[in-house]
């Protein structure tokens, strides 16, 4: 089962909910935690891992033999992202925009443009204990971070429980994280800005048509227009953490949740099992 | 004219609140929201919508099933894994269009998608340029470079000081969109082991992009040893600590009212915000901005 943790706005306690749910579960089962926050990756500060191996990120771009080439224009037609130019006898690629589509390379008439690899990112993985972690770096400088997500992804093992870790925002990036997901953790907060971007999340899972539930940090301030949201929307609420100074701390110290308080442990099992639940009625009721 | 773009890298160090106070505290401004996939400043700023601009941007594949025989070259050669069962899946298409060219039947169009929307509003801080990208679209950086040039006109036209930009988190597309050619960058971060690791990161954006960067620690007191460390680093790069804010529930409570906190109480967290921006405002006359 593949589970995502997301959250629209950013610092809600994603990687709180991400690193505590997935230590909770790898004492007893096989457990994989994957960062796709490839632009500001942070599992790794509360797991400390061991990482085992990497593997460069590239986006193929395009290279064009200029013996070859009979500059009749046809790549930079066809590219929609503005990415080669023909200017009389030169063709001149920009890197930075190609997506890497092929579209420039296939359609030569000439076979004049080969591909060379770009590097955008790098993806590396490893344990912290018993449990597996993936994680992307997007490269410093670089602008497309779904590529980089894609390979992290690529990576899930799915004989045991896959636990995503997902950007903020709702655009491609966190599609990218999400899809192919049998459902989504929304983290978020009870303040105005915790539900304007709660129910941007909620239309991003509702369009990708993954179920979803909400957990609420830092109960405590805030209003109570969350949760008179989910009440409304009939989205569960799972699990609610407190406004906690100790917890607080020890995020700021780079301490996972469950490995600071351990109490918290049983409450993570919980809500997995309630997800699980949530997973296996639906997959009942799509059959019948 | 100058520009100041609040970044932090990692999501919910307080920009937003940061910018919703300098709204309040600069003069002759225009406020930009360049977090277009999660905008909240508006939510701050009360604001009387003016006009509302369709964002039309990027496309994607269409397969007529009619003319369409199952050849499956499309997917075969798609690079977004975007087409299954010869239907096209919207999210996953990037819009290059490579299927359309190679269809055998032509059963392939490509279609303009309407990936936002982007507004200029009033508010009693000035004009307000603001953006909401359509669920699930790409472009956001795009978005962002419409919703600056929007700001700068209204900057230019109104012969205005500053233009103050709330950006997105991270340091992919949008981010890069927010930042480049921007005049300073004022960089919000918490005395987090990630805020110091995600702070690093857009630092390192910033010197790629050349743009100068100052920082503010918010919520210093939660952890005064990162915050020392924080401050040591700013000092050996030779980035301008320009504030320091302490944690505290009045923050939140001036969200909750849908205040800049600057206006709601006059208490430690004001009082070191206002002093953030005269100091911002001196960096700024000193030319970090040549344009």
């Amino acid at each position: 089962m593949i589970v995502s943790v997301a959250s629209g706005k950013g610092g809600t306690g994603k990687t709180l909910v991400a690193t505590s749910l997935a230590l909770s579960l790898s004492d007893d089962r096989k457990v994989q935690l994957l960062d796709c926050d490839v632009e500001e990756p942070n599992d790794h500060v509360f797991l400390q891992p061991e990482i085992t191996g990497s593997k460069a990120v590239s986006i193929p771009v395009p290279r064009v033999d200029e013996a070859s080439c009979t500059y009749c224009g046809k790549c930079a037609q066809v590219c929609a992202y503005n990415a080669i130019a023909v200017l009389g006898n030169h063709v001149l690629p920009f890197p930075q925009l190609c997506h890497g589509c092929g579209a420039c390379s296939y359609l030569c008439p000439e076979k004049a443009i080969t591909e060379e690899p770009r590097q955008v990112g790098v993806v590396e993985w490893g344990h912290s204990g018993a449990l597996g972690l993936v994680q992307g770096k997007l490269a410093v400088g670089e602008a497309m971070a779904p590529p980089v997500i894609r390979e992290v992804k690529r990576c899930a093992n799915r004989d045991g429980a896959v636990i995503i870790d997902v950007p903020p925002g709702t655009s491609c990036p966190v599609v990218e994280a999400i899809k192919d997901s049998d459902f989504c953790l929304l983290v978020t907060e009870p303040t105005p800005f915790g539900l304007n971007d709660l129910v941007l999340a909620v239309e991003t899972v509702t369009k990708l048509g993954i179920p979803c539930a909400v957990v609420l940090n830092r109960v405590g301030v805030g209003d109570l227009g969350v949760e008179e949201y989910c009440r409304q929307a009939r989205i569960p609420v799972l699990l609610t953490i407190p406004l906690d100074m100790e917890i607080a701390r020890l995020y700021s110290r780079g301490i996972a949740l469950v490995a600071g308080m351990p109490q918290w442990r049983s409450s993570f099992l919980e809500l997995f099992g309630r997800i699980t639940e949530i997973v296996d009625e639906r997959s009942r009721s799509s059959k019948r | 004219m100058k520009e100041v773009v609040v970044l932090s890298g990692k999501g919910g160090t307080g920009k937003t609140t940061i910018v919703g106070s300098l709204a309040a505290l600069a003069e002759r401004k225009v406020l930009a929201d360049c977090d277009v996939d999660a905008a909240d400043l508006y939510l701050l700023l009360s604001p009387a919508q003016k006009q509302t601009n369709e964002f039309w941007s990027g496309q994607v594949a269409h397969i007529d099933a009619d003319k369409c025989n199952e050849c499956g070259l499309c997917q075969d050669l798609c690079r977004f894994d975007a087409i299954h069962e010869f239907r096209v899946e919207e999210v996953s298409c990037e819009g290059c269009g490579l299927c359309s060219q190679v269809c055998p039947t032509e059963a392939i169009s490509m279609k303009e998608t309407m990936a936002g929307h982007w507004y200029i509003s009033d508010t009693r801080y000035g004009p307000l340029v603001h953006a909401r990208l359509g669920i699930a679209q790409e472009n956001s950086g795009k978005l962002v470079a419409v919703v600056r040039q929007e700001a700068k006109r209204l900057a230019q036209e109104h012969a205005l000081d500053y233009i103050i930009s709330d950006g997105p988190p991270g340091i992919g597309c949008p981010v890069i969109s927010s930042l480049s050619g921007a005049g300073l960058a004022l960089l919000v971060t918490e005395p987090s082991l990630s805020g110091m690791h995600d702070l690093d990161r857009v630092l390192g954006v910033c010197r790629h992009f050349g743009v100068p960067a100052a920082v503010c620690i918010n919520k210093y007191d939660l952890n005064e040893e990162n915050t020392g460390r924080i401050e040591g680093q700013c000092l050996s790069q030779g980035v301008e600590l320009v504030g320091r804010v302490p944690f505290d529930n009045v923050v939140t409570e001036s969200i909750v009212q849908g205040v800049p906190v600057v206006e709601y109480s006059d208490g430690k967290v004001a009082r070191e915000i206002r002093q953030m921006w005269r100091r911002l405002a001196v960096m700024l006359a000193n030319g970090t901005n040549k344009k």
